[in-house]
C-alpha cells in the first residue's frame, strides 16, 4: 500500500492502514542504527529544517540523528536563535523557511495548531515535533512501535495513562493511536489534569491510579509538567507522588509482565519512582531507540516513499 | 424634500404593524403611514416586493476611533452600518482615549455628525480607563451624548465598584452594560470549555465563568433597581438566569450576536482564528438555549458585537489571535435565517434589530410612528448573495462567514429622512 499524507500533523488525521505501514517501515529501519556505517542514500539532496520553538533534547536529536541516517541534509533551528525573540511572526518565518526551499520542516511549537498554519499556508511538508497541548504523533508511533516490538500485539491490550491528561500532546496521540489498533485506553489523574469530556475521546476515564492499573498491560506514565501547573492544580509534588506515582507497589496491580513506559524527561521521585524507572519492567530506552526508527520511516514516507525506493533503483 | 417609499410591505413590530403600507416623509420625519398615499413633489422610492421597517438599531459596536484607526474608523464603520442596514449604532468605549470623559464623547458625536451616515450613540466607561477602580463622570457623559454605560471587553471585576456604578448610574437613568464574564474562572482559556477544546489542545473557557458573573450583575441590578443590560449572552445558564430575573421583574435586557447563534464551538477546528472572539463560540446546546431565548423574548436585542482587527492581529496562532469578528453587514442576512429556520417570525426578527434595541438603551428609535425621526431601512427579504470578506466595507475583513450564501440585503437606508445607502449605487 502507499502512504498518501503530505504531512505528519497528527495521528486524528492517520488509519490504522496508515500506522501500520509507518511501523513496519520503521522496523526496517531500526536495523540501520545497528550498522557500522549507520547511514543509506534514502533522502540523499533532500534539505529537513528542524526548527524547535520549545526546547527539547531528546526529538530534535531524534528527528536530526533519523534525517542523518537517510543522507538528507539536516538543519536546526531553535527558538533562543531565531527571529521569534526578535518579534518575526510565525507567517514570516514560514515564508522565509520556504524561500530556502526545503523538503521538510520539523517543528515543534507551544501553540496548538502551529503546524497546521504551516502546512496551510507552505509548499513544503510539515512534519508535527510537538504542538501545545494538543499532538505529538512521532511519540505515540515510537510508543506503539515499543509495545508491538514487546507484546507483539496492540489489538486486545489494555493501556493505561496516567498523570497530566490537560496538558499533554503525548496522551491525546496516544489515545487516537492506541484505539485505532484496537487498545482499551484508560486515564487516570486528579480532577484539575483531566480535561473537559476526555472520555469522548474513547478512553474510561478514573481519579483513581489503581482502577487504571488493575490488570494493565501497559502503564503509561506522563511527565508532571511543573511549568504549566500555575497556582492551583496541584498542591505539592509529595501530594501527587502519595497518590498519582508509580512505585513498586501499586505497579503489581497492573499484570505481572505489564511494560512501564515513559515519554521523558522523567521526575524521578514525583510521577515515577527510581526503583519502577530503573527497575526490569521498563522499556523506556527502547522507546528512545525506536524513536529513530519511526521517524526515518516518517521522513521517508513524507518524501514520497516507494518512489524514491524506484528512483535510486 | 419629501420621499415617499411605495409599494413595500412594512413591519413596524413596535406599532404591531404588518402590512402593505406607504410610507411618507418629509423634513426628516414621518409624515404619514397609510394606502395609496401620494404626494406631488416627494421623491418616490418603489419598494414593491420589499420590506420597509424602522431603521435597524445596533447597541454593540466598536468603531475603534479615536486611537485604533487602523483597524475602523467612525467613517469607514458607519458605511459598513448603513450598508448592512443600520442607521443607529451604538459604540464601545475602549477606543484610546477611552471614552470615559466628555471630551471624547463630544469628538465622536461631531465626527459622527460631521461623517452623516449613521447615528452614533456613544457609550461611555463605567470605570476611569477600564480599569475597574473608580466611577467615570457619568453625569456629564450623559450630558454630552452617552446613553449607557459599559467597560466592554472586560467585566467590572470589584463587585463592590459595579454596586456604586449601578447605584450611580441609576441617578442619571444610564442602563448598565455589563460584558459578564469571572476572569479568574477563564484562567488563560482562548475557547470554550468542551470536547472541542480537549481535543484541540486549546485551554478552555467554562460556561461557569460567563454565568457566574451574569447571576452576580442580576442580583446587583435587583438590589440597587437600576437598569442592567447584559451583552453578548453565550451560555444556557445565562439565559436562564435572566429569564428568571425578569420574571422577577428585574430591570434586566439582554442581547445575543449573530456568531452566538449560527455557529458552535465546531468552527475552531482547523485553528480558525476568525473562529476566535470573546465570548467563546459555544456548544450546539448553548445555541439552542440562545435561540430559544431569542424566541420567547427573554433576549430582546440582536446585536453585532462588530470587533474589526487588522489582519496581522488575526493571522497568527490560535492562542495569540485577537478576539472578534466584523458583523455590520452579516447581521440582517444571518437573522433572517432564524426565520426561515422558524425561530423567529418575521416581526419578531425585526423587532430584535429595532424596538428591541432601543428600548434596551432608552434611545427614541425603533419605530415608524408618525412624528417621529424618519430613520427607515428597505430590505429585498429575496436577494440571495455569496460573502466575499474582501468586499466589505468595513477597514477589517475578520469574518466566519467568508464565502457563505446569505438571502436577504438592505437596498436603501435612511437617516433623519436622508437616503445614505442605495445598493444600487454601490
Amino acid at each position: 500500500m502507499s502512504f498518501g499524507h503530505k504531512h505528519i500533523l497528527g495521528i486524528e488525521q492517520l488509519s490504522a492502514d496508515d500506522i501500520t505501514l509507518i511501523l513496519d517501515t520503521a522496523e526496517s529501519f531500526k536495523e540501520v542504527s545497528t550498522r557500522e556505517i549507520k547511514k543509506v542514500p534514502t533522502l540523499r539532496g533532500k534539505t529537513i529544517i528542524n526548527i524547535f520553538f520549545e526546547a527539547s533534547t531528546r526529538t530534535r536529536a531524534s528527528f536530526e540523528i533519523a534525517g542523518k541516517r537517510l543522507s538528507a541534509d539536516t538543519m536546526n533551528i531553535s527558538a533562543s536563535t531565531s527571529a521569534v525573540v526578535k518579534g518575526e511572526t510565525l507567517e514570516d518565518t514560514a515564508k522565509n523557511l520556504e524561500a530556502m526551499h526545503p523538503d521538510i520542516i520539523v517543528m515543534r511549537h507551544g501553540h496548538s495548531g502551529a503546524p497546521h498554519y504551516l502546512a496551510e499556508r507552505c509548499g513544503f511538508s510539515v512534519v508535527n515535533a510537538g504542538d501545545g497541548a494538543h499532538e505529538h504523533p512521532s511519540q505515540a508511533l515510537l510508543d506503539l512501535m515499543t509495545i508491538r516490538e514487546k507484546k507483539g500485539t496492540i489489538e486486545g491490550l489494555v493501556v493505561a495513562i496516567v498523570g497530566d491528561i490537560a496538558h499533554s500532546r503525548v496522551a491525546r496521540s496516544n489515545i487516537y493511536a492506541l484505539k485505532k489498533m484496537g487498545a482499551t485506553v484508560r486515564l487516570a489523574g486528579p480532577g484539575t489534569l483531566l480535561p473537559t469530556e476526555i472520555e469522548r475521546m474513547g478512553a474510561e476515564v478514573t481519579t483513581d491510579m489503581n482502577t487504571a492499573l488493575d490488570g494493565a498491560d501497559v502503564v503509561m506514565m506522563l511527565r508532571i509538567q511543573q511549568e504549566r501547573q500555575g497556582k492551583a492544580l496541584l498542591p505539592s509534588n509529595r501530594e501527587y507522588s502519595r497518590f498519582y506515582g508509580l512505585n513498586p507497589e501499586n505497579l503489581k496491580l497492573a499484570k505481572a509482565d505489564a511494560l512501564v513506559m515513559h515519554p521523558g524527561p522523567m521526575n524521578r521521585g514525583v510521577e515515577i519512582s527510581s526503583a519502577v524507572a530503573d527497575g526490569a519492567q521498563n522499556v523506556i530506552l527502547d522507546q528512545v531507540e525506536n524513536g529513530v526508527a519511526v521517524r526515518m520511516a516518517l521522513l521517508y514516507l513524507v518524501s514520497g516513499g516507494e518512489q524514491l525506493a524506484e528512483q535510486s533503483a | 424634500m419629501k420621499i415617499l417609499i411605495k409599494g413595500g410591505r412594512l413591519i413596524d413590530p413596535a406599532n404591531s404593524i404588518d402590512d402593505q403600507l406607504d410610507v411618507l416623509i418629509e423634513n426628516g420625519c414621518v409624515a404619514a403611514v397609510g394606502t395609496n398615499l401620494d404626494s406631488d413633489n416627494a421623491q418616490v422610492l418603489d419598494a414593491t416586493n420589499r420590506l420597509v421597517v424602522p431603521g435597524l438599531i445596533d447597541v454593540h459596536v466598536h468603531l475603534r476611533e479615536p486611537g485604533y484607526e487602523y483597524k475602523e474608523d467612525i467613517q469607514s464603520g458607519t458605511r459598513a452600518a448603513v450598508a448592512g442596514g443600520f442607521t443607529s449604532v451604538a459604540c464601545m468605549p475602549n477606543t484610546d482615549p477611552v471614552n470615559d470623559n466628555k471630551t471624547v464623547t463630544s469628538y465622536i458625536c461631531q465626527k459622527a455628525a460631521e461623517v452623516g451616515l449613521a447615528t452614533v450613540f456613544p457609550v461611555g466607561a463605567i470605570t476611569k480607563g477600564l480599569k475597574g477602580e473608580s466611577l467615570s463622570e457619568m453625569g456629564q457623559l450623559r450630558e454630552a451624548g452617552c446613553v449607557a454605560v459599559t467597560d466592554d471587553g472586560r467585566p467590572v471585576d470589584d463587585g463592590e465598584i459595579m454596586r456604586r456604578a449601578m447605584e450611580y448610574a441609576r441617578s442619571f437613568d444610564l442602563p448598565v452594560i455589563s460584558h459578564a464574564e469571572d476572569l479568574a474562572i477563564v484562567g488563560g482559556g482562548v475557547m470554550n470549555d468542551g470536547f472541542v477544546a480537549t481535543e484541540l489542545g486549546l485551554k478552555g473557557i467554562p460556561w461557569v465563568a460567563e454565568d457566574a458573573m451574569v447571576a452576580r450583575d442580576v442580583m446587583l441590578a435587583e438590589f440597587t433597581g437600576a437598569r442592567l443590560h447584559v451583552a453578548h449572552v453565550s451560555t444556557r445558564g445565562a439565559v436562564e438566569i435572566i429569564r428568571a430575573a425578569q420574571k422577577r421583574g428585574v430591570a434586566v435586557t439582554a442581547e445575543v450576536t449573530p456568531h452566538h447563534f449560527t455557529l458552535t464551538e465546531e468552527a475552531v477546528r482547523g485553528y480558525d482564528t476568525n473562529a476566535k472572539m470573546n465570548p467563546p463560540l459555544r456548544s450546539a446546546d448553548d445555541v439552542a438555549a440562545i435561540r430559544q431565548g431569542l424566541a420567547d423574548g427573554t433576549i430582546g436585542v440582536i446585536a453585532t458585537d462588530h470587533a474589526p482587527h487588522h489582519r496581522d492581529e488575526k493571522n497568527v496562532e490560535f492562542n495569540i489571535a485577537m478576539n472578534g469578528i466584523v458583523g455590520l453587514e452579516t447581521a440582517l442576512p444571518l437573522t433572517l435565517r432564524l426565520v426561515e429556520e422558524g425561530v423567529l417570525s418575521l416581526s419578531e426578527a425585526i423587532a430584535r434589530l429595532t424596538c428591541g434595541p432601543a428600548q434596551a438603551l432608552n434611545l427614541s428609535r425603533g419605530s415608524l410612528t408618525v412624528g417621529s425621526i424618519a430613520d427607515v431601512t428597505v430590505i429585498d427579504p429575496e436577494c440571495a448573495w455569496k460573502l466575499e470578506a474582501e468586499e466589505l466595507l468595513s477597514k477589517s475583513k475578520n469574518t466566519p462567514f467568508d464565502g457563505w450564501s446569505l438571502k436577504g440585503k438592505a437596498t436603501n437606508t435612511l437617516v433623519r429622512g436622508k437616503i445614505v445607502y442605495n445598493s444600487d449605487e454601490v
